[in-house]
C-alpha cells in the first residue's frame, strides 16, 4: 500500500474548500438545469455549503455563534422551501409545466 | 490521521452526491442525492464539534425539508427534463469558468488561513445543546422570536398560494 502523507489533524482550509466546491456545484445546478424543482434543490445545496463555512469558523474561534447562525439559516431555508414549493405548485396549476424557460411572463 | 481519513471519506461522499444532484435529469434523483450531501455534511459538523447542529441538519434538512420536496415532486408527477439545444458558449465556457472560480476560492482560502491550524475531533466542546440553548435564549433571544413570526408568515403564505380556488 502506498504511503500517502496525511496530516495529523485536518487543515481548516480543507473544510472551506469543500464548502466552496459544494457552493459552486449549487451555482452550476442553478444555472444549467431547466426544471424548477432541480433549480430549487440547487439553492438548498448552496445554503448547505454556506452552513459548512459557518460551522468551520465557529470551530476556529471556539465560539457558538456560528452554530446559531447556521441554525437560523436552516429555519429560513425551511420557510423558504414551504413558500417556494407553494409557488411551484401554483405555477404548475396555471401553466402545466415545470420548465423554467416556459415561465417568462416577466421578461421584457 | 483518523481525522483526515474520516474527513476525506465524508467529503468524497458529499462531492460525489453534489455532482449527482447537478447531473441527474430526474428531480427525484437530485432530491435523493441531496439527502446524501446533507448526511455527509452532518457527519462533518459532528467532526467539527457541532453536535446540536448535526442533529438539526439530519432532522430539519434531511428529514422535514426533503420530505416536502419529495412530496411535491410526487404530487406534480415531475418527469425527466427534456434536452433542448443550448447556446454554444454556455456549453464550452460554463464549466471552465466554474473550475476557475473554485481555483480562486481555494487559493484565497489557502493564503488567508495559516496552515498550522488543524481540526481535531473533540477539541471544540461548545456545540452541545446546552451551550446552544444558553446562547439562543440570552443573546439571540430577539432574532429567535422574530424567526417564529417569519415562520408564521411563511405558513400563511404557503397556505394562501397553494389553496384550491373556491368558486
Amino acid at each position: 500500500m502506498p504511503d500517502i502523507p496525511l496530516p495529523q489533524s485536518v487543515p481548516l482550509a480543507w473544510y472551506l474548500i469543500l464548502s466552496a466546491i459544494l457552493f459552486t456545484l449549487g451555482v452550476a445546478g442553478f444555472l444549467f438545469r431547466r426544471n424548477v424543482i432541480t433549480v430549487f434543490i440547487s439553492i438548498e445545496l448552496m445554503l448547505n455549503a454556506v452552513n459548512l463555512s459557518f460551522v468551520t469558523f465557529s470551530y476556529k474561534f471556539k465560539q457558538v455563534d456560528g452554530h446559531i447562525f447556521s441554525f437560523f439559516v436552516m429555519v429560513v431555508a425551511a420557510a423558504e422551501a414551504a413558500v417556494g414549493l407553494a409557488i411551484i405548485l401554483t405555477i404548475f396549476k396555471n401553466r402545466q409545466t415545470l420548465e423554467i424557460d416556459e415561465v417568462s411572463s416577466l421578461k421584457n | 490521521m483518523e481525522d483526515a481519513i474520516l474527513f476525506l471519506l465524508f467529503a468524497a461522499i458529499a462531492v460525489v452526491c453534489g455532482i449527482n444532484v447537478v447531473l441527474q435529469t430526474h428531480p427525484i434523483s437530485s432530491a435523493l442525492s441531496l439527502v446524501g450531501v446533507m448526511g455527509a455534511l452532518a457527519l462533518i459538523y459532528l467532526q467539527l464539534g457541532g453536535e446540536f447542529i448535526a442533529a438539526a441538519q439530519l432532522i430539519v434538512y434531511a428529514g422535514a425539508i426533503m420530505v416536502l420536496f419529495v412530496f411535491v415532486i410526487m404530487l406534480l408527477n415531475a418527469g425527466k427534463e427534456q434536452k433542448l439545444p443550448r447556446r454554444l458558449w454556455v456549453t464550452y465556457a460554463g464549466l471552465p469558468l466554474l473550475a476557475i472560480f473554485i481555483g480562486i476560492a481555494a487559493f484565497v482560502i489557502h493564503r488567508m488561513l495559516p496552515v498550522t491550524e488543524g481540526v481535531k475531533f473533540g477539541a471544540m466542546t461548545h456545540g452541545n445543546p446546552q451551550e446552544i440553548g444558553r446562547a439562543l435564549f440570552n443573546i439571540y433571544l430577539l432574532p429567535f422570536e422574530v424567526t417564529s413570526v417569519l415562520i408564521l408568515i411563511a405558513i400563511l403564505g404557503a397556505v394562501v398560494l397553494a389553496r384550491k380556488e373556491i368558486e
